[in-house]
């Protein structure tokens, strides 16, 4: 599209569009590139420089402190891995098995269910009878309150559902009449046919289990069985809870300052999104504009 | 034997929602939480007791208040950012700029509030924090952002616009790109100049899905943010920062009201409700589609 040669006006829009862009992106960098710089800064450079955006040496100390084997935060990865990896799976093999016959329009008790769905969107237990089911079903202090609680998202399996309905019947007819079961069928035909709306779903789902901070404060009282974002949010609000940890850095040389340390967790817990989200960035936005389909 | 398939997702849904909408019953019981779940149908029945409690507390009008003011703020300044930010990003002629920033504004959305309330912690320090080092290189005294209730809410206003506006855009943007571009193109012959397409042919365009995303944001009206404000408030912030949320989360599992935290998380759930209900029932009104 070609619309002539840029006004006077236009040239002076253009400098202030882009500078204003420009200024909004460098707001989401900054406070990145702060807490890395800061998470590099030994004691002494800080006292010098008061401020640093480029650490003039990068001291390893605290890195060294949080990846060694069995410090609080190696293992925190291993509860958050394992629920981002079980989580997902057994979210999304839920979600499929519930969202199949929903896309069955002529199922007897169709609506039925549906509405059943469309309840629980409008009005909820709240947060003391959910907490109290999670307690009388033993589940306190479990891995298990991290993943059942939330096993399915009504809007993913409506999104789902929607996919589903594009499938053109006639693919699982010849199934059927081989004596398929509706379980084979989902696993062998539809499912197959279904993978990129399956890979964005369980995206939300990873993303979601991998962010997830405020179950496990509630359902979990035991620091070894707590998942990144709580140790995280722990160094954030108070650190005191962890000085035996850091009274063993001593060993490592001169403990970091509190600042530095903080933000060596902020770190090494953003990290893998900011490395992972560049390449999965398109499969989130398609995401999006599936779910913006009416349900 | 579809049925079978649903089984999984029904308990699901009955054990995690349909039996707790049914605990909410000791709302108008006197519920402790040692008495266990049989305490549930044994406890003693008060009625609206534990709602007149709340509806008389001192602090109710507070909280209330807190809830309304800090969604309404950031709907205020929340809602139209995006909007801008779309508008914006449609006029950059550079398609490598525009992916760019596109893709670095997404980024937040995608970190828990926790990592942002990390950043804000760190960049808003009073002892080496960005913003205060650069306020005191000016001559300006350093601000406790964080404990000073005079900008406690605009810092939640603000990471909260950080936060959501990149991805918020994509609606718009979406929307914006299905704009037939031959309409540009009269406009311009017939004298148009880039500020009146904006005004006459971009934003008529977007119009329609601004109205569903105005509609829709009036039921989460009681949601002002629970976990940004968990995570940031402190004490020294409460009479400005306590929400119904945080305070349902306080009685009920630090001080174990668990009645008196039900009826007020009732009381809630109520209001939003009937927000929703509303706004559905606009929608369909203003012929838009409603959310069922």
């Amino acid at each position: 599209m070609y619309l002539g040669k840029p006004t006077f006006s236009e040239k002076v829009f253009n400098v202030i569009n882009y500078t204003l862009l420009g200024l909004l992106t460098i707001s989401f960098i900054v406070p990145f590139l702060n807490v890395i710089a800061t998470s590099f800064v030994s004691e002494k450079e800080l006292i010098e420089r008061g401020f640093v955006l480029i650490p003039r040496n990068f001291d390893l100390t605290s890195y060294k402190l949080f990846l060694r084997k069995g410090s609080v935060l190696v293992d925190a990865y291993k509860v958050t891995i394992f629920r981002v990896v079980i989580g997902s799976l057994l979210n999304l093999l839920v979600t499929a098995m519930f969202a199949y016959p929903m896309a069955k329009k002529d199922l007897p008790g169709r609506n039925f269910f549906l509405t059943m769905v469309f309840i629980t969107m409008l009005i909820g237990g709240g947060l003391i009878p959910t907490y109290m089911v999670v307690k009388s079903l033993n589940l306190i202090n479990t891995f298990w309150a991290l993943i059942i609680p939330s096993m399915m998202s009504v809007w993913n399996m409506l999104i789902l559902r929607n996919f589903f309905y594009t499938i053109p019947p006639s693919l699982e007819e010849s199934a059927f009449i081989d004596g398929a079961t509706p379980f084979i069928v989902l696993t062998r035909i539809i499912l197959p046919l279904s993978l990129p709306s399956l890979a964005t779903i369980g995206l939300f789902y990873a993303v979601g289990h991998w962010n997830a901070w405020f179950d496990a404060v509630i359902y979990i009282n035991e620091p070894e069985k707590y998942p990144v974002q709580v140790i995280l949010r722990n160094f954030v609000l108070n650190m005191t809870a962890y000085e035996l940890e850091l009274e063993e850095s001593t060993g490592l040389g001169a403990k970091p300052p509190s600042v530095t340390i903080r933000s060596t967790v902020i770190v090494i817990s953003t990290l893998p999104i900011l490395f992972i989200y560049p390449f999965l960035q398109k499969y989130f936005v398609k995401g999006i504009m599936v779910g913006s389909v009416k349900g | 034997m579809y049925y079978l398939l649903l089984l999984p997702g029904l308990l699901y849904l009955i054990i995690f929602h349909y039996i707790p909408m049914f605990g909410i019953i000791i709302s108008f019981k006197e519920y402790q939480p040692f008495m266990g779940v049989e305490g549930i149908f044994t406890s003693e029945w008060v009625g609206l007791k534990h709602f007149q409690k709340f509806f008389n507390s001192y602090y109710f009008w507070d909280i209330l208040g807190n809830t309304l003011a800090i969604s309404l703020l950031k709907f205020i300044f929340g809602f139209p950012a995006p909007i801008i930010f779309a508008l914006l990003l449609n006029e950059v002629r550079n398609k490598k700029f525009m992916k760019t920033v596109q893709t670095i504004s997404y980024l937040p959305h995608f970190l828990s509030w926790v990592v942002v309330s990390g950043l804000l912690v760190t960049l808003l320090s009073t002892d080496n924090g960005l913003i205060n080092i650069i306020r005191e290189a000016m001559g300006k005294e350093s601000i406790m952002f964080l404990g000073d209730p005079k900008y406690f809410r605009q810092v939640l206003v603000i990471s909260d616009i950080w936060k959501g506006i990149g991805w918020g855009s994509i609606v718009y943007l979406a929307a914006i790109s299905g704009v037939d571009q031959e309409m540009y193109e009269a406009a311009y012959i017939d004298g148009a100049n880039r500020w009146r397409r904006i005004w006459h042919i971009t934003l008529p365009s977007i119009s329609h899905i601004v109205v569903i995303m105005l509609i829709f944001s009036v039921g989460g009206l009681l949601n002002a943010g629970f976990e940004q404000i968990f995570l940031l408030y402190s004490p020294a912030v409460y009479s400005v920062a306590d929400i119904i949320d945080t305070f349902v989360y306080r009685e009920g599992l630090q001080s174990n009201n668990y009645s008196y935290a039900t009826a007020v998380g009732l009381f809630k759930s109520l209001v939003s409700m009937f927000l929703l209900l509303l706004t559905n029932f606009i929608a369909k009104r203003l012929d838009q589609e409603g959310i069922w």
